[in-house]
């Protein structure tokens, strides 16, 4: 396959895969800024919104305050920031049509439809509800991989585009977990400013629902409940999202279908990427959530965000961008 | 004003025989159904994506070809002909191309002026000697064809370099047997779809000698490109490479493609790139289309490029009226498809008599395309044809004069009901191992009141053509 090719194949799921999580996201926060809570907590979870995707300064340059409105319309339309899902539609719609030969056209047309309609909407964009748009991108993306998945040769293109949707996936739930994880200890250190700590039962009923707007914005909340029958702690929830070898967008299930993946589509430039995956794999098998805890979960995640990236940039260097002409 | 030919219906109002079936079916349809087809039409073209980036118009914005339900319909007899003089024309077309880039037989036998050759723009000294395989020059020719009266047709131009279209041709049939499936239990049409398999075939059949499995690729100047939706069409249903310049490389005079799994040898190049950007080293240098070195692996003989380097010459408008003698002279036959008769304002007797009659005729550029550079005298107003007849008289070696044809019309679909409009033809015939084409063409429909510019570039749009199973 040409590499120009599975470059366009790469990133369309990965931009797929970026809107759909941003989409995630936003529908999180969304949901838990309805409920009752501090104005700086509110303000706070917005920040780190932007915070997490690195995009606080672009977003300053255009707005004057944080807040649930202007975040959304940034995150959501802002076609001058690239992670905007606008923006992310776009992209994914514009490598899907350069390599619209290599898809089936059932995909292709999921695509192109997916951004048609998506030109209504902003049309109508005074009277979108965030809730229903934001589940609108979440159902185009699942309607994408179906397709995929009911469509596609398991070919080259095929393994292109599930790496491109995994290591996007790894990337954005360790992002997600290590946003609502830091806002946790943020949440601790305001209550405790403003009520001394002696309003338990609030707290805990607030907890509850932080925890579970983070297990559902990555699905995982039923089965959550399913997996440990248990009340929602954080610890659980680390692990389900770092450890379960079952939970399809759990840190260890991405890692072990990224190996799979690349025995596919072993080249004679691959051997240094199954390392590394290998190495994360043993890193990730060897240890436990204590040893998480104990290291310090915001480290953990630093880590691994490093490495999957850097095994993002060698898969560029062996795959997509064209090899030597000697 | 005698009116034009009507493909559907006769002098009298009545419909022709090949068309009485359809001309029952079209009087039982409501408008409103019709209108309700016409919308679903633009739907799935856009959703599936098949549309047209009209140079000139906002960045970006895609419009999809005007669709019209009205089929253009032949009778099998009919086409059986036309095909026939398809055949023989593009055959000779090749035959010429071949000469002036070797023995130049027909420069020597007076039938064509050396200067018109050697002085034309599209001459390609470069091809001097080269061989190809085959001797085939046009593999994918597209002629264009109107209808003046009955079994009266024309060759307006023929289409030699990169000629474009043919996906409308297959995606037009898909479409009218998606909309109107009981028109085909009523009548057997000729299909039309298999014309990739036979591209396919005509392109293997033209590889490198040595090659055994030849890696055939389809080349496009890229998605920005108004055509890129037919060059990634053609190549998935071929089932080869769509490649861009950046994908190839030359090395030692051999061409390849930069894969996941390393370089990639590549033997056949059906390339969708004009030959001025074909390669920087050797034409234009500012070219980022093409391969630095694709002429030095063509010219050794390690490459097919279809169409060939050069072709420009033989569908240049100053050789179009020698076509006939071509015909005559290197394969012994009468022309059966016309030419327009044309008059070259090189010659000063042609020059006067187009500037006498600029109301009547209408006037080209030798190298125009896509319907720009052209006055159409009856319908030009007078400030216009003014302005043509000085650029005729600063440079008339530029420009040739036809009369106006009545173009055949063609019952369409436009704002106010049904109404006849003018209607061309440009059927696409390949050389390979033998001459292949599939029955009918893309039929272009001119959709203003009159005008008789078919171009999809300038709003034309298109029908299927149906050609009838004895």
């Amino acid at each position: 396959m040409l590499s120009r090719t599975a470059d366009c194949l790469y990133w369309m799921a990965r931009y797929t895969e970026r809107a759909e999580n941003t989409a995630r996201m936003l529908d999180v926060n969304h949901q838990t800024s309805l409920l009752p809570q501090p104005a700086e907590f509110l303000e706070q979870s917005w920040k780190k919104l932007l915070t997490i995707s690195k995009l606080e300064a672009d977003f300053l340059s255009k707005y004057d305050v944080i807040n649930r409105e202007n975040v959304l319309d940034f995150m959501i339309y802002e076609t001058s920031n690239p992670s905007s899902i606008v923006s992310c539609l776009y992209a994914a719609r514009e490598n899907a049509r350069v390599i619209r030969g290599k898809i089936t056209s059932e995909v292709w047309e999921t695509q192109n439809t997916t951004w048609l309609e998506l030109q209504r909407i902003l049309e109508a964009r005074d009277q979108a509800d965030p809730s229903r748009l934001l589940d609108w991108v979440k159902h185009r993306c699942h309607l994408f991989r179906g397709v995929m998945y009911g469509t596609m040769l398991k070919n080259e293109s095929f393994y292109f585009i599930n790496i491109g949707t995994l290591l996007e996936r790894a990337d954005n739930t360790a992002r997600i977990l290590e946003t609502k994880y830091e806002d946790q200890a943020s949440l601790k250190v305001l209550r405790a400013q403003n009520n001394g700590g002696d309003n338990e039962d609030g707290g805990s009923f607030f907890d509850f629902y932080h925890w579970a707007a983070l297990l559902r914005s990555v699905s995982a909340f039923e089965i959550y409940r399913q997996i440990y029958s248990d009340q929602v702690v954080p610890k659980q929830v680390a692990q389900l999202l770092i450890f379960n070898k079952q939970m399809p967008r759990s840190l260890v299930c991405c890692v072990n279908e990224l190996i799979s993946l690349i025995a596919e589509v072993e080249n004679n430039q691959s051997r240094e990427i199954e390392r590394l995956l290998g190495k994360l794999k043993a890193s990730l098998d060897y240890s436990d959530i204590d040893e998480v805890f104990s290291q310090g979960l915001e480290e953990f995640i630093e880590s691994f965000l490093e490495r999957i990236n850097h095994i993002a940039d060698e898969f560029s260097t062996a795959y997509l961008i064209p090899l030597a002409s000697n | 004003m005698k009116l034009p030919f009507d493909e559907m219906l006769d002098a009298a109002g009545k419909a022709r025989p090949h068309y009485q079936i359809f001309h029952n079916w079209l009087k039982q349809q409501s408008d409103t159904l019709m209108g309700l087809k016409r919308a679903e039409a633009d739907l799935i073209f856009r959703r599936v994506g098949i549309t047209f980036a009209v140079y000139g118009d906002d960045l970006g914005s895609e419009r999809t070809i005007p669709f019209d339900q009205v089929p253009r319909i032949f009778a099998a007899k009919e086409w059986a002909q036309l095909e026939k003089g398809l055949r023989q024309r593009v055959k000779a077309l090749n035959r010429f191309i071949y000469d002036v880039y070797h023995e130049e037989d027909i420069i020597k036998a007076g039938i064509i002026p050396a200067e018109q050759i050697f002085n034309n723009a599209q001459y390609r000294p470069e091809m001097r000697n080269v061989n190809i395989p085959r001797d085939i020059y046009a593999q994918i020719a597209g002629i264009d064809i109107v209808r003046a009266g009955e079994g009266e047709f024309y060759v307006l131009e023929d289409n030699l370099r990169v000629p474009s279209g043919v996906s409308y041709m297959v995606e037009d049939r898909k479409m009218m047997m998606r909309l109107f499936p009981d028109l085909f239990q009523k009548y057997r049409v000729a299909p039309v779809e298999h014309y990739p398999d036979l591209l396919l075939e005509c392109l293997k059949s033209v590889k490198p000698e040595d090659v055994k499995k030849p890696n055939v690729v389809v080349l496009t100047p890229g998605m920005y490109n108004s055509a890129y939706f037919e060059h990634s069409y053609l190549a998935q249903q071929m089932g080869v490479e769509l490649v861009e310049g950046k994908d190839l490389f030359v090395k030692n005079e051999q061409v390849f493609m930069r894969t996941t799994q390393g370089p990639e040898r590549v033997d056949v190049i059906y390339r969708r790139v004009d030959d001025d950007f074909l390669d920087p080293l050797s034409f234009r240098s500012d070219s980022t289309l093409g391969v630095a070195g694709l002429l030095s692996a063509y010219r050794a003989g390690n490459v097919t490029l279809a169409n060939a380097i050069g072709t420009g010459i033989a569908d240049d408008k100053s050789i179009y009226p020698y076509v006939p003698d071509m015909i005559e002279f290197y394969l012994g036959e009468k022309p059966i498809l016309n030419n327009v008769p044309t008059f070259q304002c090189r010659k000063p007797g042609d020059l006067a008599y187009t500037l006498a009659n600029l109301d009547k005729l209408v006037v080209k550029l030798t190298h125009g395309a896509g319907g720009y550079g052209m006055l159409v005298g009856p319908a030009a107003s007078r400030a216009e044809i003014e302005e043509f007849r000085a650029h005729l008289i600063a440079n008339p070696d530029k420009y040739i004069a036809q009369p106006t044809l009545a173009l055949s019309t063609c019952p369409t679909f436009v704002e106010s009901g049904v109404a006849p409009r003018h209607i061309d033809l440009r059927p696409f015939v390949l050389s390979g191992k033998t001459i292949k084409m599939v029955p009918g063409g893309l039929t272009r429909v001119a959709l203003k009141e009159g005008s008789l510019v078919v171009n999809s570039s300038q709003g034309g749009g298109t029908k299927d053509t149906w050609v009838l199973e004895e």
